[in-house]
């Protein structure tokens, strides 16, 4: 079977043109400004707030400070939602936070089977293939395999994979396993090798500062 | 609804497409999409309407569409369906910026509107409700996913029905999406997390330790 389905912006079956669709919003656009229904101040400060202020870096703040403060991750592993508040993070598609915690046994990955559910206020809105059916699909049934051909993350055998699947108003957001080596690291250099995938819990926080992206095959 | 959009377990897809250094938006009109969702036109739907309109779309377009053309189905419809605007208006001023993509828009500065969609931004809309009724369910307990397989939407997925597992976490209590989505009121319910064991689920082929937990409102729930 030829996987040319599912909501990646380079795919081939497209019902609709991206001209099409241009036009279409725009003419939305329209009509709601003319009907005083949206402001071009609401929309411009909406999209630069996720653009530029809301997105992992958050997330990454709030693992760094549990993996410093241990008083904090009891907060943070108990009451995410309190938790992260008290670092003045929170809003839209995060109102009840979960925070899981990889350990020596254990290591947490999250997905929404149904839709898109992601936590918001510490992630940022999702990746393109956080929400494909890709993703959505394979993660509940063959978690192991998928980290290991899909993610190359070989997650070992003494560790249980808990999958967390959002099927409902709950967020959840993975505490990473804080890497050997970093016990020198100041909390702020910490939250910079804190990486967007190890908060959902398809990678691990990289070794060195701002290389993000592990090698792939292809 | 046993919809195209249930997608846990499901084969074929092929492998996980990942883009590198990813931009949050790929095009000026899912930015401005996703603007237009989450200012005042978010009145006309809560959440649950919101996915229940996305799961309504005909199958082959749901997995053909891009992620954002599946919310600007979404905004059409309720957008229509409110009488918010016209087809005509519509079909026509999408013509036009068809023709013309830099046909001018009007700007309209609204420090009130603005502020409405930063707070929501900020504080959020939670669906957890207080209910006074005792849960029937604890921690520790063991229980079935019920076997049902409503018409409407539902947030019961189909690759639990059926199957046992055990109540992990008891969330609080939460509107219902099964009535909320159709108007039909909140009903909230209790919310567990309930984990179950990939072998109850997909069977002795499934790897050894691997479990999925799943967030069940209460009368999705049955003593095994």
């Amino acid at each position: 079977m030829k996987s040319t389905v599912g909501g990646n912006q380079t795919e081939n079956l497209h019902k609709h043109e991206e001209a099409d669709l241009a036009a279409r919003v725009r003419a939305l656009e329209s009509l709601l400004l003319e009907k005083r229904l949206v402001s071009t101040d609401a929309i411009e400060k909406l999209i630069a707030s996720y653009e530029n202020d809301i997105g992992p870096m958050l997330g990454a703040r709030v693992v760094a400070r549990a993996w410093v403060d241990p008083d904090y991750k009891k907060r943070l592993l108990k009451n995410a939602t309190a938790a992260c508040k008290e670092l003045g993070i929170g809003g839209m598609e995060g109102e009840n936070m979960v925070v899981v915690e990889n350990t020596p046994t254990v290591h947490n990955v999250v997905v929404c089977t149904l839709c898109s559910c992601y936590p918001w206020p510490v992630l940022g809105l999702p990746p393109n293939w956080y929400k494909s059916p890709q993703y959505r699909s394979k993660m509940v049934i063959e978690p192991r395999k998928a980290l290991r051909e899909d993610f190359h993350l070989e997650i070992g055998r003494e560790k249980e994979v808990q999958v967390w699947d959002s099927s409902a108003e709950i967020r959840y957001l993975v505490l990473p396993e804080r890497p050997k080596g970093t016990e020198h690291m100041t909390e702020t250099q910490l939250a910079s090798i804190i990486t967007r995938e190890s908060m959902i819990g398809v990678g691990l926080p990289t070794r060195k500062k701002k290389s993000r992206s592990r090698k792939r095959k292809r | 609804m046993n919809g195209v959009h249930d997608l846990g377990g499901m084969h074929g897809f092929g492998p996980v497409k990942i883009e590198e250094n990813e931009p949050v938006f790929h095009a000026e009109w899912e930015s401005i999409l996703f603007a237009l969702t989450h200012t005042k036109p978010a009145w006309l739907y809560n959440g649950d309407e919101f996915r229940r309109a996305i799961e309504n779309m005909n199958p082959a377009d749901y997995l053909a569409a891009r992620y954002y053309e599946r919310w600007l189905f979404m905004l059409e419809h309720y957008l229509l369906k409110k009488n918010v605007i016209t087809k005509e208006e519509y079909e026509a001023r999408a013509r036009l910026y068809k023709r013309n993509p830099r046909a001018p828009l009007p700007r309209v500065y609204d420090s009130k509107c603005t502020m409405e969609a930063l707070r929501l931004m900020r504080e959020g809309s939670s669906t957890r409700r207080e209910v006074h009724r005792q849960p029937k369910f604890k921690v520790g307990d063991r229980v079935l996913a019920r076997n049902i397989n409503p018409t409407g939407h539902t947030r019961l997925p189909r690759y639990v029905r059926g199957k046992a597992g055990t109540i992990v976490k008891a969330h609080g209590s939460f509107v219902l999406p099964d009535t909320n989505a159709h108007g039909k009121g909140e009903n909230p319910e209790h919310v567990y997390n309930v984990r179950f064991d990939s072998k109850e689920i997909w069977g002795q082929s499934a790897e050894e330790k691997e479990v999925v937990h799943v967030d069940l409102w209460e009368s999705y729930l049955q003593k095994p």
